[in-house]
């Protein structure tokens, strides 16, 4: 077992590269733990953003239950976006991202590592959560089992497809709002799907086309997306 | 195989000089094709029996249509030869085409707007069609911030192409949008593989639009090019020799 010091480096090349991504995300996932910050932020957000809709739209329960799918998809959408902007700008920043670039492991297959361990941290943590809001929002319980399953289809979906727009955008000062720009076009057919899947049970209606093409999202995500991001981590930092 | 003309086509300095020589035609050609195709179209053709008058916006909507999901689509071809066999004039290509596809598409949504209104009795209806055309404008924009917000030219040149490489799977949702989602939108009138769904004399000036549009943006194209030429290879001698 790897230990202490040892536990942070993945450019050794007596590692073989399972091994090298398994110590990624424990290292990404106790940088985490040591400042909780960067996971607690986006699940108050997503709380907030929740919290807002009934302030701000009306806080009937016929009109909340209709609504419910798509705020709650919407506030896991934003809050995934959000903690996305330091998913390698703190790597960059403090020289972790050289390492993993010179490392001899494939880089698509480190870059995914980062991307679960993202994941974990952030649309995990949200998918946990909805049941939560769905109960504030009066979700129709009929409505609560695709709500979930399009969360934990989607939401690694967002996580591969947002870390593109945070590998071309590590460079860029400020990022945030570009990050946003570029990725928001490929979160919109999630985004159709995964609440067209909830609004199709509660009207009783199969919705297995939904959760399939959600399914399609995210293998064609895991299989290319990865090829994408370290292809912008190259390019960006020659 | 001989594939020097590959070669050639990459070099900024030979593209310049034949484009010169295209560029007459393009002008001419592309104008009268898009005057002969509007006024035949909307003077000419006779008026749809459901439609009325207000379909003839057609002639102006379906050219723009196609060209902002096929410029996209030359952008993506651009970004993978740039990637692969890091030609620099597929880069510049691509730098110039994203704002003309930005334009045409913004032109087919406002056209469909406008087209909306008589028909459907609204400017905006969020069905599958409009919405993944809106997405493809965001794309665009996203290309075009995305080279604006990177200052070196190499890095900029490489990650607007793996953008637009990623953007490709929005283009097959446009195209079957009509086919998989039951819209508002009307299905597809002009098909390569089938017998056109439009009567012959209303099809043919759209035809006409068609190609003249895409000869218009050709031009565009090219003239911006060239523009970009000179500017990337200012300090080249040849650049130095042709301004002075």
């Amino acid at each position: 077992m790897v230990r202490g010091g040892k536990m942070f480096r993945v450019d050794q090349p007596s590692m073989r590269g399972f091994s090298a991504c398994l110590a990624l995300i424990r290292r990404d996932l106790t940088l985490t733990f040591r400042s909780p910050g960067q996971a607690i932020n986006p699940m108050a957000f997503f709380l907030m953003v929740a919290t807002l809709f009934p302030l701000g739209i009306a806080p009937d329960r016929e009109v909340l239950s209709e609504l419910a799918a798509g705020i709650i998809w919407i506030g896991a959408l934003l809050a995934v976006l959000l903690s996305l902007d330091s998913l390698f700008k703190s790597d960059q920043d403090d020289g972790a991202l050289d390492q993993l670039l010179m490392s001899p492991h494939p880089l698509p297959l480190l870059v995914l590592a980062k991307v679960f361990s993202h994941w974990l941290t952030s649309g995990f943590c949200l998918t946990l959560m909805a049941p939560l809001l769905a109960i504030m929002l009066h979700l129709p319980s009929e409505a609560f089992s695709p709500l979930m399953m399009t969360l934990l289809l989607g939401t690694p979906v967002l996580s591969l497809a947002g870390a593109i727009g945070a590998a071309l955008t590590v460079k860029v000062q400020r990022g945030g709002v570009l990050l946003t720009l570029l990725s928001l076009p490929l979160y919109i057919p999630v985004l159709i799907f995964a609440t067209g899947a909830v609004s199709a049970a509660m009207q009783n209606m199969p919705y297995t086309g939904h959760i399939l093409w959600l399914s399609v999202f995210l293998i064609l995500g895991i299989c290319l997306a990865p090829l994408a991001i370290a292809g912008a981590l190259r390019v960006i930092n020659e | 195989m001989n594939w020097t003309f590959f070669h050639k086509l990459g070099s900024p300095k030979w593209f310049y000089d034949i484009s010169g020589k295209w560029l007459p035609w393009l002008q001419v050609s592309s104008l009268v094709l898009i005057l002969v195709a509007l006024v035949w179209g909307l003077a000419f053709t006779p008026p749809d029996y459901l439609q009325g008058n207000s379909y003839r916006i057609i002639f102006i909507h379906v050219p723009a249509s196609f060209l902002a999901q096929s410029i996209y689509m030359m952008m993506a071809t651009a970004a993978a030869v740039t990637l692969i066999w890091r030609i620099k004039l597929a880069d510049m290509a691509l730098k110039v085409m994203a704002p003309v596809g930005a334009s045409f598409c913004i032109l087919s949504l406002v056209t469909g707007a406008i087209w909306g209104q008589p028909t459907w009795g609204t400017w905006w209806v969020w069905d599958a069609r409009l919405t993944s055309m809106l997405i493809l404008l965001f794309l665009y924009i996203g290309i075009i911030a995305l080279r604006g917000a990177i200052h070196t030219t190499e890095a900029a040149a490489k990650a607007c192409a793996i953008l637009s490489l990623v953007g490709v799977v929005n283009i097959p949702i446009i195209k079957f949008s009509v086919d998989w989602w039951n819209t508002l939108h009307q299905g597809a009138t002009l098909k390569l593989t089938e017998k056109p769904s439009m009567a012959p004399e209303m099809l043919w000036p759209l035809l006409l639009a068609i190609l003249g549009f895409y000869l218009f943006f050709t031009m565009v194209t090219v003239l911006r090019l060239r523009i970009e030429i000179i500017s990337r290879e200012r300090k080249t001698r040849w650049v130095k020799e042709l301004v002075s």
